[in-house]
Parts: structure tokens; sequence; C-alpha cells
């Protein structure tokens, strides 16, 4: 990364200034006797470009956390600051719409280019998740990794800045996933995205990330905040990977037994 | 140089590897055979009409009824095959399909501003949702003495009951869809920036589309129903129409005449119901919801 740029102002934070901040963000679900605490006072920073990995055991309010930060719900208390930067935003389900082709998806999220230019800017997308072949087919007749290829390409569609990913790889097998692994690194790289990536699979985590975030469970709050060190492109079955997904693992296995008591 | 040969070759590697997977994984659809396809539905049909009129010439034979009060199979396509070359009769089936066709139409257009209002306003739904599922179950026949009230012997009381039986199913398909779209899309249309207008114009009509059709598809057996009921009512004179027919062939007593525009009312509604069914299948193929278990 560039070397720091100082930032005036702000006490608390170091470096450049945060492309998307929580500052003590809680979520409540549902009201009374039966409300669920799912996020209890998160703060968290992810700097311009930064590729953050949130990790945590399932149930524990990491999509909670994203749809915050997308905007889909509003948090209970606390502020979330994006900068009015564009959002981005891929599930763990393809989420792609059946009536349309494969063009048609991402032509979608270039309503405002004339004609000519989103034909231009949907096939240039499809080259970049290698499916130029594949333009005419409709969702249903693609697989499950081609059609998270496909989400990919429309969420990069929009030109945003921040890309939230919730388990997006989590159905895939292990070959497709690690393809796409290098390929989201590539795009993160050229394009300078600010990612956040929701996982539970903490060898995927420490491939990708810059920083690996550990979230507790019931209420989900900040409990670690790793620094990933390592050389780029790394391998998930790299020693360097596997040693510190080891240490992570420890951590996040002390957590989960806490609620076993 | 040297590197980026090297870069090249690694990179033409991830395609390779890549495009290999997605090869193996693409289903391979298997290549429809048309002509026995179509076999295939056809036969079974064949069937189904030899069994009918086997049943029917066998009651006959057991002489329940006289033969001039039942006619069998032979006597009643006849007298259809005498019919087709009569003007008065194809007069009589584009006045019923006139009808039909109008008042569907009509309904469409209450139906769609009735579910669309319903859907999107929260107030309207508690006042009418259920109304709209009850008057699904109120029997068109049921409307005719007050349509004759209001409108006479006329056109009119007969198109007021058909839009009254079609509509509400045409609403609720409207509404079912609405409410039915995914939430994992109305979640992705959210990231996208679909928000009113455009919300509904690319997630959420297209999205009801599979559940506005089957309401369609059950508007209009209502409305041929309905149409039924009003013709055999509502006679109207000089305007010859299948229901009309029915009534007077009873009144004549002409039992062959009776049982040949039965049938041809069964064919109208059953080749009306194959083209919805065709909407469906290539709706359903369209969207990759028509793969079958096993
Ligand atoms: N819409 C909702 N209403 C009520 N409870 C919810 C809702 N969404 C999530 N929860 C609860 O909040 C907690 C966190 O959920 P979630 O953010 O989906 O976790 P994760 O993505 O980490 O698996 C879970 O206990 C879940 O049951
Ligand atoms: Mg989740």
């Amino acid at each position: 990364m560039t070397a720091p740029t100082q930032e005036l102002g702000h006490g608390r934070t170091e470096g450049p200034a945060p492309a998307v901040r929580l500052d003590a963000v809680s979520k409540v679900y549902g009201r009374g006797a039966t409300s669920l605490l799912a996020l209890d006072q998160v703060s968290l920073n992810a700097a311009q470009g930064e590729f953050v990995c949130l990790l945590g055991a399932s149930g524990c309010g990491k999509s909670t956390m994203l749809n915050l930060v997308a905007g889909l719900d509003r948090p209970t208390a606390g502020t979330i600051e994006t900068g009015g930067k564009q959002i981005a935003m891929m599930f763990q389900e393809p989420a792609l719409f059946p009536w349309l082709t494969v063009t048609g998806n991402i032509e979608l999220a270039l309503r405002k280019l004339d004609r000519k230019k989103r034909k231009e800017r949907a096939a240039e997308l499809l080259d970049v998740v290698h499916l130029g072949g594949f333009a005419k087919k409709r969702p249903h007749e693609l697989s499950g990794g081609m059609r998270q290829r496909v989400a990919l390409a429309r969420a990069l569609a929009q030109e945003a800045d921040i890309l939230l990913m919730d388990e997006p790889f989590g159905a895939l097998d292990a070959m497709t996933r690690d393809l796409l692994h290098d390929e989201l690194e590539r795009i993160w790289r050229e394009r300078n995205l600010t990612i956040l990536f929701v996982t539970h699979n903490v060898r995927e985590a420490v491939r990708l990330g810059d920083r690996v975030v550990l979230l507790s469970s019931r209420p989900g709050t900040v409990i670690e905040d790793y620094t990933v060190d390592l050389e780029r492109p790394r391998r998930t079955e790299s020693p360097e990977v596997a040693k510190l997904a080891g240490e992570i693992t420890v951590r996040l296995k002390e957590e989960v037994s806490r609620h076993g008591r | 140089m040297a590197a980026e040969t090297a870069v090249d070759t690694a990179e033409e590697k991830v395609n390779a590897q890549i495009a290999g997977l997605d090869a193996l994984e693409i289903q391979v659809k298997a290549k429809r055979n048309l002509p026995a396809a179509l076999w295939g539905r056809v036969w079974p049909m064949f069937l189904a009409i030899s069994i009918v009129l086997a049943i029917w010439e066998a009651v006959v034979l057991a002489e329940f009824w006289p033969e001039y009060v039942f006619a069998g199979p032979v006597t009643a396509l006849g007298e259809l095959g005498a019919r087709l070359g009569e003007a008065e009769f194809w007069h009589a089936v584009a006045t019923t399909m006139r009808r039909a066709v109008s008042g569907f139409l009509l309904a469409i257009l209450v139906g769609v501003a009735v579910g669309a209002a319903v859907s999107r306003i929260k107030l309207l739904r508690a006042a009418f949702g259920s109304l709209i599922t009850g008057l699904q179950t109120m029997p068109s026949i049921a409307w005719f003495p007050l349509a004759i009230l209001l409108f006479g012997l006329t056109e009119n009381a007969i198109t007021f009951v058909v839009v009254l039986g079609a509509a509400p199913s045409i609403a609720n398909g409207l509404i079912t869809g609405v409410d039915y779209t995914p939430p994992i899309l109305l979640r992705a249309g959210h990231v996208l920036g679909l928000r009113r207008l455009s919300l509904y114009r690319h997630l959420i009509l297209p999205a009801s589309l599979p559940s506005f059709l089957a309401g369609l598809k059950q508007g209009w057996a209502f409305a041929w129903r309905s149409l039924m009921a009003g013709e055999i009512l509502v006679i109207i004179a000089n305007q010859p129409s299948l229901g009309e027919q029915l009534h007077f062939a009873r009144e004549l007593a002409d039992s062959a005449r009776l049982l040949a525009t039965m049938i041809v009312i069964l064919l109208i509604g059953i080749v009306v119901d194959v083209l919805f069914g065709a909407a469906d299948n290539a709706l359903r193929r369209r969207w990759g919801l028509d793969q079958r278990i096993g």
C-alpha cells in the first residue's frame, strides 16, 4: 500500500481516511421479551483500498453488519459513515434476475449509460470474469460458480468504491473458489476497491485479507483485529497462511466454546 | 520480456482452467425430438376421447333415455359436421368469442388496476384483500338477477357478470406475485439502486409474471363460465350465440344440436387452456423453473 497520508482533524484514526467507518453500532432485532441483540457497540474502520475480512461463527451478526453498511437496514444505535461513496454488494446466493439474460443482468447495473455504451461495458465486464461466451445464456443455464461470477460482474458494473461480500464463495467447490480468489484479488488491486468480505472460513480470510477481524457471537462484537503481513499473491495451502489460520482458529474455538458453558 | 511471457502463460493457464471447469459444470441439454414429443402428448388425448365416446355410446345403447332425448355420438358429431357449413353457427361462435374477448380484456384492466392499488396501499389491502378472495368464491350466476335489474336484458348485463367473475382472480394473481417477489431479489434490487417506479419496472412486475399468468388463466375460466350462464339467461333477439343455441336446442328438444353445441363450447375452452399452458411453459423454460426431479 501507499505511504500513509497524515489525517487532519481525526484524533482517533491514523493513516488514510477510512472509506467505511462504523462507530459504536448496535442492532436489536424485534422488541420486548423476544428481542435479540445482534450487534453490540461495534466500531470498525476500513481504509480506502483495504481488503478487510470479517470472520466469525454463524449467527454472530456478520450479515447484519453488511446489511447495515449497504443501507438495507438501519442500526438501532451508532453511526455508519461511507462518505456518500457508491456501494455494491454480493450475497451468498447469486441473486440474479431469472427473467434476464446474463448480459441483461449486468446491463441493469448500467442503466445510466446509453444503449451502445451499456452493451460495450457489459461485454468488457463479462470478459473480466471469463464469461465472454455466455452473454446470451440465462442464469439457470450456468453452474453455481459461473452465476457467482456474473454476480461479481454485476457488482463491478456499479463502479462502486466499496464492495461488500457476504460469504460469496461459500457454496462453491474448493477449486472454483481458489480461481475466484485469484480473480478477486486481481480486480481489487486494479480498481483500488475497499472490500468488506464476510466468511466463516479462516483460511479464506487469511488468503484474501489485509486484515482479519474476528467477531464474537451473541452479541456480536469485535474481539480481535489481525493484520495479515504476508506477501501477495498468497496460496490457501501455503504454510504461512496455514500457520496464521491455525492461530486464529484457536482463538475462534475459544470464543465458540464460551457459549457451551 | 521473459517476465511478461511468464505472466501471459500464467494468465492463459488460469483461463484454461476456468474454461475447463465451466465446460464440466454446465448442463448438457438433451435435444428434444419434436415429432416424438408431439406424438407422446397426442396419443393419450386420442385414448381419452375414444374412452369418452365409448362410454357415451354405451349409455345410449343402454336406452335409459329415448334417442331423441339423448342422442348418440354419431348423430351428435354428424350434426356438428353439418352445422360447420351453416352461416348462423359461425355467427354464433363469432358473437360468443367477441363477448368473451372484450369481457376478458375489460376484466384484465379492472383486475390490474385493483390489484396494483391493493398491493401498493396498506389501507386498501386491509379493507379489500379478503373481499377480493371472497368474490372469487361467489358463483357468477348469483350476480345475474342484479345484473338484469341494473342493465336489462342487454349485452351489458353479460359483460358486467363476466368482468365480476374474472377480475378478482386476475387481481389476486397480481397481488400474490407482488407479495412473493423473492426477498433476496428485493435486496439485490435495492443495492442496484432500484427505487419506486424503476423497482416496479425492473423487478416487481417481471417477478410477479408467473403468478399473474396463473391469475389470467383462472380468470379466463371464470369468464368463460360466466359468459355461458349469461348467454343462456340473457337472450337477445337476432343475435345468435352459443349459449342462445343451447337454450333453443333445449326448447325444441333437439338433442343432437344441443350436444353438438356443448362439444363446441368444450373445444373452445380446451383450446384457450392449451394456449395459456403454452405461455406458462415458455415462461418456465426461460426462467429455468421447468427442471423436474428424476
Ligand atoms: N431479520 C431478522 N430478524 C430477527 N433476527 C434476525 C434477523 N436477521 C438476523 N437475525 C438474528 O441475528 C443474529 C445474527 O444474524 P446474521 O447477521 O445473519 O449472522 P451471520 O451472518 O453472522 O451468520 C442471528 O442470531 C439471527 O438469528
Ligand atoms: Mg450470514
